[in-house]
């Protein structure tokens, strides 16, 4: 299908973007990757007045280190996530999670930033990111401001991101040591999560030391399964305890039902897939 | 894969060639029809009814008509005298309620995604914008979509001036028809009666290429472009449909990207674009959406089937009864009322059953009619049987392949005439099992799942069973002039030998990514005795290939190619008469092999290519033959040919989250001779994913506003390899007698067998935690809650 027209604008850096943003009066999209909306444009069922594509500045590309924190740009492609060094060493958890979105060419074209930005609840990246508190750096035209992950995620495909600002960059703390797991369950491979359950533990000798889980499609927003981790600190990684821990993933949660799932199933699967994700975590 | 019986005598036929159309298909570059495009060409975009049922009160399009670009805006009203009915050939009863089937609706819609109106634009954007400015105002009317509430009396109704939901009821019983005993005096008296109820889901043919038609009207004929399956069709169904005379209209299909029978349809899009153009005097192309496609392309299966069994306590089955509630959907397309009854022949599948009652009743609903789909009712019976036969050996706590062996027809009685009156000309189910069995490591797997029930293992082992065959190779005139069909079942062929020795061959099956190209020209080159290369073989014209039904029922080879084999002895005995003139020889003498044409016990001879030669001369020909190296022929088959196999399939149903996960299949098939067997290995695994997507993961949803909630590929779930295992396939080969090749079709053969196959191994895995059915697709969910309990 083709989308109702649109203008363009493809700026090259963030404060050109942020300038957009602010001189555009009609409604206005910001194009990440466009896997998401590019769909939704095409099925006519968004028809903003202009786009303003990110894809050409430079400084929102890539991984880097800032002290004890790695910083992503928020264009990076899945695909580069993927295949960083930096992320593989220290928060390998949002690779894993990354693996498993979409296909190649999804990878290939969808971003990081773009994919928290746009908040699908569905979305694989939103509960990894949660878990490892990672910051969101938002610019707009009033300078920039930092938002932690558990401030970000609003509503469904709402976050803390203004009208007139833009997410930049991820800010993730390092997890060096950690052991991780992201347990994505669904139907076919290329489909979203029906559940996903994201788990990063330290371990110390036999015992968990410490302990971070996520839960993808369980609510509006992701939920950070506190319950559980508080479960898992000080135990031995045993199927019985892990088990055991994995009963409170419910807390915070409010699943809703659809085709694939109704509330009670999903809710069961939320536990089993804890139980696994921290299980896997735990031995890898 | 290891095929057992890949011999061949050094000939084309036989070998694993690639295939010529490949390197242009795959890369895309070719005659696709969205890819054409004429000077002053407009596009034509479709609006499409938001609700299953409503009255149409008022159409404004004024604004439309004034946007940029817009070339004229067209509504049901503007061509209702124009559009007639779209047609169905299949009455299958003589009471049969069919309604009115405009193109545009005129005052009435009876499905959501009905055309409603077009734009035609200079762009398909402009046209796709002005869709929007288009005001209709509609008027609710009572929407019906489960067809066992449609069948209650005071239902609200689809059509209302048929009356009823139901469109006809057709009804074989063997005890009238002498073929064998009443079924239900079978199950009365029977040691072990099974009674279950199935049902087919709805399903989307989601073929690759959506479909896009392009008309010129400028020009003494209309000529259309269209993704079709059946160009010959379609120009005869657009004549009897329009009133424009059959010598007036030229049909095209060019390269097809994938039907699945989806394309077996003269579309309403069709005779809209072939009037819009014509009323405008100018091309006009129009492509659908993936959306588009779901919502309004015709979907396939959709069935309630009531299944009872008798049987003895040895397990020997004594009696079927079958009794199909079967969804039409909102009118009768094509061949949409043929489709269940097709299945009527093959709920008895391999078996010996002496005493069977099918009755089916078609109902309307307000969803997108259905129609042919990969199998077209014999994936229903096939399912249906297979899950009864392992049904009744749980129940008499046999092995699933001791039950059916007991049941099977045996090598030795071929032919064998069924209980519903098809004559099985040959098959070898006991070789194909014995092969399957042997691949699978059947015991091992027998042992290991026994040894996961005794511990209690979370992820449990299932092995499911399907044996099965199909009729293909549609079909004998007589045979469809008994079912009412409006046609009969032959094909058309042509070989035409070049002034050069180059072999031009026409084929009137139109082939959709079968390779008809490669297999036509291995088949010819050894029967001319010409290069493979050497073989041109043209399809989907009707100007080029004047006559012929198309493809459809894995009729290509069995039918299609036939007519061009025919044909080509037809060629060859002409050059004989002509060589034997320029041999000086009698034409008895002359002996012809590898396209040579020998005067026998001499080394004298002359090739087919110097005939061609002298033929195009003409300048000493025997008298009374004419100057031409051409022939045509048209085979109408005696029989249908009956493929079948055993199909074996392995999964793991992890019993905490109701996962179910392809841990082997194996496929052993008997297709008669193979021509090509890579493109034989293509159609098998293409057809084993298509099944398995039925068994697993594909299912159109309607809401309960008639609203269908699958209508993108993220929510109807097309498989991908990275979803299923590598198959294990190989082959037994029993020659077909009912063609003079051998062979038997493979285009289906894979999804009827794959089904059943996949959903008896699910069922067969929990059956020890108490389950006896799962509704397809066996979804995570609906496995889950089998095992553990609460409603599905």
């Amino acid at each position: 299908m083709i989308p109702a027209a649109f203008d363009y604008e493809a700026p090259n850096t963030i404060d050109e973007a942020v300038r957009a943003l602010a001189e555009a009066d009609d409604e206005v999209k910001i194009l990440a990757g466009g896997q998401s909306l590019l769909p939704v444009l095409r099925m006519r069922l968004a028809a903003p007045a202009k786009l303003i594509d990110l894809g050409r500045i430079g400084e929102l590309q890539g991984v880097r280190t800032d002290g004890d924190m790695l910083v992503i740009g928020a264009m990076t492609s899945h695909y580069d996530v993927q295949r960083d060094p930096l992320l593989n060493e220290h928060a390998k958890l949002l690779v894993m999670a990354t693996d498993t979105v979409a296909d190649p060419q999804v990878r290939h074209r969808g971003t990081f930033g773009g994919s928290l930005a746009h908040a699908d609840p569905a979305g694989d990246l939103l509960a990894p990111a949660l878990a490892l508190d990672v910051e969101m750096v938002i610019a707009g035209p009033r300078g920039r401001r930092t938002v932690p992950a558990a401030e970000f995620f609003v509503d469904y495909f709402t976050t803390a991101v203004g009208e007139d600002e833009l997410l930049c960059e991820i800010r993730v703390p390092k997890y060096t040591g950690w052991h991780a797991h992201y347990e994505k369950f669904n139907r076919v491979a290329q489909a979203w999560s029906i559940v996903g359950v994201a788990a990063a533990v330290r371990p110390d000798g036999h015992m968990i030391a410490e302990a971070r889980v996520g839960l993808t499609n369980m609510a509006s927003v992701p939920v950070r399964a506190r319950g559980v981790e508080q479960a898992l600190v000080g135990q031995e990684a045993t199927p019985e305890a892990i088990r055991a821990a994995a009963e409170h993933a419910l807390d915070g949660t409010s699943p809703t039902a659809d085709g694939n799932a109704d509330v009670a199933y999903r809710e069961h699967l939320a536990k089993v897939l804890t139980s696994r994700a921290v299980s896997a975590a735990a031995t890898s | 894969m290891t095929a057992t019986a890949d011999s061949h005598a050094g000939g084309e036929v036989g070998q694993a060639r690639l295939r010529k159309e490949d390197a242009r298909l795959i890369a895309g570059r070719t005659r696709w029809t969205d890819n054409m495009s004429l000077p002053g060409m407009m596009h034509m975009a479709i609006l499409r009814s938001p609700l299953a049922h409503a009255r149409i009160n008022r159409i404004d399009a004024s604004e439309a008509r004034s946007m940029s670009g817009v070339e004229a805006v067209v509504t049901g009203a503007d061509v209702a005298d124009d559009q007639g009915s779209l047609p169905c050939a299949w009455p299958i009863t003589e009471d049969m309620k069919s309604p009115n089937a405009p193109s545009l609706a005129v005052d009435e819609v009876n499905f959501a995604g009905e055309a409603v109106a077009v734009v035609v634009a200079r762009s398909a954007a402009e046209a796709h914008d002005a869709l929007e400015a288009i005001d209709v105002d509609y008027e609710d009317l009572p929407v019906v979509l489960d067809m066992s509430s449609a069948m209650t009396e005071g239902s609200d109704l689809v059509h209302p001036d048929l009356g009823t939901n139901a469109s006809a009821t057709w009804v074989f019983d063997s005890a009238e028809a002498g073929t064998g005993g009443s079924a239900d005096e079978a199950l009365a008296g029977a040691e072990v009666t099974i009674h279950r109820t199935f049902r087919q889901q709805r399903l989307i043919p989601a073929f690759m290429e959506p479909r896009s038609i392009l008309v010129d009207p400028t020009g003494e004929q209309t000529t259309m472009w269209s993704a079709t399956q059946v160009p010959h069709i379609l120009r005869l169904m657009l004549a009897m449909t329009t009133g424009v005379d059959e010598h007036k209209i030229r049909v095209i299909a060019p390269d097809v990207g994938g039907g699945f029978g989806g394309k077996l349809q003269v579309t309403p899009e069709e005779v809209i674009t072939f009037l819009v153009a014509r009323k405008l005097g100018k091309p006009v192309k129009y492509t659908e959406s993936r959306s588009e496609s779901f919502t309004s392309a015709h979907h396939g299966r959709d069935q309630i089937q009531k299944l009872s069994l008798a049987a003895d306590r040895n397990g020997t089955v004594t009696g079927l009864k079958v009794e199909l509630l079967a969804d039409m959907g909102a009118y009768l397309r094509l061949v949409t009322p043929g489709v269940p009854i097709l299945g009527a022949f093959m709920f008895n599948a391999i078996y010996k059953i002496p005493a069977y009652h099918f009755s089916c009743t078609n109902v309307f609903t307000n969803k997108v009619p259905t129609d042919a789909y990969r199998g077209a009712g014999r994936p229903e019976a096939t399912f249906a049987i297979e899950r009864m036969m392992d049904e009744l050996a749980a129940e008499l706590g046999m092995d699933p392949l001791e039950v059916r062996e007991r049941n099977w027809i045996k090598h030795d009685e071929f032919p064998y005439t069924t209980v519903s009156t098809l004559t099985y000309d040959s098959g070898n189910y006991e070789a194909a099992t014995a092969r399957a069995r042997e691949l699978f490591g059947y015991d091992a797997l027998r042992a290991e799942q026994a040894e996961r029930r005794r511990r209690g293992d979370t992820v449990q082992l299932g092995i499911g069973v399907s044996t099965f065959t199909e009729m293909c190779g549609l079909a004998p005139s007589r045979v469809l002039g008994a079912l009412s069909y409006g046609a009969g079942g032959w094909e058309h062929g042509a070989v035409r030998m070049l002034p050069t020795g180059k072999v031009e061959v026409i084929t009137g099956s139109s082939p959709h990514g079968q390779g008809h190209e490669t297999a036509w020209s291995q088949i010819v080159a050894d029967r001319l005795g010409v290069g493979f290369d050497d073989v041109e073989v043209l399809h989907g014209d009707t100007q080029s290939s004047h006559k012929g039904l198309d493809t459809y029922g894995s009729r290509s080879l069995t039918v299609g190619a036939m007519a061009v084999v025919q044909a080509a002895d037809k060629v060859i005995a002409k050059a004989r008469k002509i060589a034997a003139h320029m041999m000086e020889c009698a034409e008895g003498d002359v002996e012809f092999s590898g396209g040579r044409f020998t005067v026998r016990g001499t080394d004298t001879s002359t090739s087919i290519q110097e005939i061609a030669l002298a033929v195009f001369a003409a300048h000493d020909l025997p008298d009374g033959v004419e100057p031409s190296l051409d022939s045509e022929a048209t085979f109408d088959p005696e029989n249908f040919s009956f493929p079948h196999g055993t199909h074996l399939c392995a999964t793991e149903v992890d019993t905490e989250t109701g996962r179910v996960r392809l841990r082997s299949y194996v496929a052993v098939d008997d297709v008669g001779n193979v021509v090509n067997p890579m493109i034989v290995e293509g159609q098998v695994q293409g057809g084993l994913a298509q099944g398995i997507a039925q068994a697993l993961f594909e299912e159109a949803v309607y809401d309960e506003t008639g609203t269908l909630t699958s209508g993108t590929l993220a929510d109807y779930l097309v498989p991908s390899a990275a979803d299923l295992p590598s198959f294990t396939t190989d082959r037994t080969e029993t020659p077909s007698t009912t063609n003079a090749l051998g062979v038997k079709g493979v285009g289906e053969a894979g999804t009827i067998a794959s089904t059943p196959a996949v959903v008896n191994s699910v069922v067969d895995a929990v059956r020890h935690m108490g389950v006896r059915d799962i509704e397809m697709p066996c979804t995570p969910m609906r496995v889950w809650r089998a095992i553990h309990g609460g409603a599905q």
